[in-house]
């Protein structure tokens, strides 16, 4: 066995998941924060260490953006009774949130954030079918939400967990023919072969704007949230699919649904935008082995264009209203799966025109 | 010591074998819902006996189709149903001989196609990747590839035409 191999493994992986729930605590405060921008409000302001107003300056600053929000929210999910309602499915009712968890954040191993530094590729699993690994992943997320909901045994939550499943399977029929397109251009399912292709061609997003626009709508529908965030929708049902449920393994619900934020934008980073290339400045070759500040550049330039979707998907969230159930279902069927089979026809027929 | 790949097949085979029984003879649950998720996990023990193989596209394919759209509508239907806990059935003749008779037509076709095909352990014809999958299947492979496309065209068909309140 390839010791060298399975150590760098278990460090890219450890890294990757301590930065996505990393991520994943300070999107909660980014959109309470954006949240409160967009509504005339301060947002958290006073969650603070009990020393902190003894640093001048600096700690009342600290504590106005409201960086110690996270560690307060964190604290106070674990710390909760973790209250099990009477009647529900014990069994499922326990496993519904780790399912939720466990493929959002299994999505992120075969996405490239970076080239290289030193002799390691930035990415954890370089498979060949990167694409489909994730499809088929994403795919399996939404048991978590449909046994959130059986689980329950109550009414509005199995409506928030039906409600989700039918939504998610629409989206990701679209999804999924959105990116053939892409597929026919690259002809590759590589994700890192995808990336090194954008770099010298130009962004896939000036050759498929078609696939990005359904991609992007339908990333949103998948990941629940507004204007597609029915299952959990608070004026009809309560809190959706986890009603039931509190303290960590509420917390659960809510990482699984920033995690798949956090890989629905590197998937849109990855595909439309370059992934970790730059068009100009020489940013777009692979970092070889000598250059280290290359190789840490382009992880910089993967995390700048990622926390942009990141802010887009919040500010989306405060900015528009939620769809109604016939108009999502008449959106995803009716307009988006057309458009995707006609675009794919149309690449072709450019791509065959073309050679 | 064996090999990893090894060790996988024994765990992923075991796997598929024990979630398979529990689906349909499970002796702490009748929960309809149980038994479909047992079937997902076979499905996803079984992707992982494709990926042993390298057939890496089929392991894939299998979960999205299987285990992502298919097992997700049944699950929706069951739930949708609100199927009780099913009572213990006695075994009718008939049914173990339809399925007695069905279980050796399958493998029969199985035995029968693999003899025709002949795979070479040591010479394979591709290397499961996507590209060569594809090349086979329309090039070698059309004429059956073009005849399943045209059941499940057929078989939507169908589908709408039964749903259909009304024709006019």
């Amino acid at each position: 066995m390839d010791w060298n191999f399975i150590i760098f493994s278990l460090v890219k992986i450890a890294v990757v998941v301590g930065v996505v729930q990393g991520m994943v605590a300070y999107s909660v405060l980014a959109e309470r924060k954006i949240s409160a921008w967009i509504q005339d409000r301060v947002g958290p302001n006073r969650a603070a260490p009990p020393f902190m107003k003894y640093i001048p300056v600096l700690g009342p600053f600290l504590t106005r953006l409201g960086i110690f929000q996270p560690l307060a929210d964190g604290l106070k999910f674990m710390f909760k009774e973790d209250f099990t309602p009477a009647g529900v499915r014990q069994i499922y009712f326990w496993l519904a949130p780790a399912i939720a968890v466990v493929p959002a954040m299994l999505t992120v191993a075969v996405i490239p954030f970076g080239s290289q530094i030193g002799n390691q590729h930035m990415v954890i699993a370089d498979l060949n079918i990167g694409i489909l690994y994730t499809f088929g992943i994403v795919s399996l997320g939404v048991y978590g939400i449909v046994l959130a909901g059986y689980a329950a045994n109550s009414k509005y939550p199995f409506f928030g967990g039906i409600r989700s499943s039918a939504q998610m399977i629409s989206y990701e029929i679209s999804m999924g023919m959105s990116i053939i397109p892409v597929l026919l251009i690259v002809g590759n399912l590589n994700l890192s072969q995808i990336i090194n292709w954008q770099s010298t061609h130009g962004w896939l997003v000036m050759y498929a704007p078609i696939s990005f626009v359904i991609f992007m709508v339908a990333s949103f529908a998948e990941t629940n949230r507004t204007p597609f965030d029915l299952p959990e929708a608070e004026t009809e049902l309560v809190g959706g699919y986890h009603t039931e449920y509190s303290s960590m393994k509420f917390a659960l619900f809510f990482l699984a649904e920033y995690s798949n934020m956090v890989a629905s934008s590197a998937m849109m980073v990855t595909l439309f935008f370059g992934g970790w290339s730059l068009p100009f400045f020489g940013l777009d070759h692979v970092a070889g082995p000598g250059s280290l500040g290359l190789g840490i550049a382009h992880i910089l330039i993967f995390v700048a264009k990622l926390l942009f979707f990141m802010v887009l998907f919040i500010w989306v969230r405060w900015m528009f209203p939620r769809f109604r159930y016939d108009q999502l279902m008449d959106l995803g069927w009716r307009r988006f799966l057309p458009l995707a089979l006609v675009n794919i026809l149309i690449t072709a027929v450019w791509l065959y025109l073309r050679s | 010591m064996p090999a990893l790949p090894d060790i996988l097949f024994y765990v992923f085979a075991a796997l598929t074998l024990l979630c398979g029984v529990l689906v349909v003879a499970n002796p702490l649950s009748r929960s309809p819902v149980t038994s479909a998720m047992f079937l997902v996990l076979t499905i996803i023990s079984m992707s992982g006996l494709f990926v042993l193989l390298h057939a890496f596209f089929l392991g894939i394919v299998q979960i999205i189709v299987y285990a992502g759209a298919v097992m997700v509508l049944f699950l929706f239907v069951i739930m949708l149903l609100d199927l009780k806990e099913e009572a213990r059935r006695k075994f009718k003749f008939f049914g173990i001989g339809a399925g007695l008779i069905s279980f050796a037509a399958i493998v029969f076709i199985m035995l029968k196609s693999l003899k025709s095909a002949a795979p070479d352990a040591n010479n394979p014809v591709g290397d499961g990747d996507t590209a060569s999958l594809g090349k086979l299947l329309f090039t070698q492979y059309t004429l059956p590839f073009e005849v399943v496309s045209v059941l499940l065209l057929v078989a939507m068909v169908g589908v709408i035409l039964l749903c259909k309140k009304k024709l006019e």
